[in-house]
């Protein structure tokens, strides 16, 4: 019984914070959690976490002092310039769990993957072109975070 | 599998019903491990640069699993004729 509370809390994203909460009000058997979450599930709910904890989140190849790749240097630069310092930055060369794992997540083939308030706003093509049609600025602005380049803009008028 | 432009070319062409398709071999050696693309469709109408990239995904879901890298800029019709070089 247990296990297809859960297998159907599962179904349904974000199903984390579904089925945690439900656990405590259903009187079931406890049973070893690993039993039935195999790790693939376990990866899915951490990103779930991951993508919630912090405002602005990206998975890129290597990190922002030094990323790997040219995609994931564009996500980096474009935050930047928008001064957005607060982010997470995760690393998925350094764990092929985590890189297998949020492609499913988001069902997004490639890495770097960008969300913004745990939202996917997707990869590096998407994040230009919003950087540079100005939804950006505004996706900044619904989470409170005024952009670097409106600032400059204001300042030199 | 080897995935070449034409192939993803062609595919787009098919099943996105596109007008105009660009495919190019963006890898140093033209090693067909990234590729750049250019799609017009009227697919595309009505829908967020998100959902348009979805739709692309889904087409070339096989494709992607074996290139590294793939850059896509999604136009409908009409943004086709104003962005076109003239």
């Amino acid at each position: 019984m247990n296990h297809l509370v859960r297998a159907s809390a599962r179904c349904l994203r974000p199903a984390s914070l579904l089925w945690r909460r439900a656990v405590p009000v259903v009187p079931v058997p406890v049973v070893p959690v690993g039993r039935f979450l195999s790790a693939a599930t376990d990866m899915q709910q951490t990103l779930g976490e991951m993508v919630k904890k912090d405002k602005v989140v990206v998975f890129i190849k290597g990190t922002p002092a030094q990323p790997m790749c040219g995609f994931s240097n564009a996500v980096i630069q474009i935050l930047r310039m928008h001064g957005v310092e607060d982010y997470a930055a995760y690393n998925v060369l350094d764990d092929q769990d985590l890189r297998q794992g949020i492609k499913e997540f988001s069902n997004w083939p490639t890495i770097p993957q960008v969300y913004i308030n745990s939202e996917f706003l997707g990869g590096c093509d998407i994040l230009l072109q919003m950087h540079q049609n100005g939804d950006l600025v505004e996706e900044l602005n619904k989470l409170g975070i005024r952009s670097a380049l409106v600032e400059a803009e204001t300042e030199s008028k | 599998m080897v995935v070449t432009a034409e192939l993803i070319r062609e595919k787009l062409l098919k099943e996105l019903a596109a007008v105009h398709v660009d495919v190019e071999d963006t890898s140093p050696n033209r090693c067909a491990a990234s590729f750049k693309a250019l799609i017009v469709s009227s697919r595309f109408e009505g829908k967020a640069l998100l959902q348009r990239h979805r739709l692309v995904n889904g087409v070339l879901a096989e494709e992607l699993k074996e290139v590294h890298a793939f850059e896509q800029k999604t136009l409908t019709p009409q943004q086709w004729e104003t962005q076109k070089p003239q």
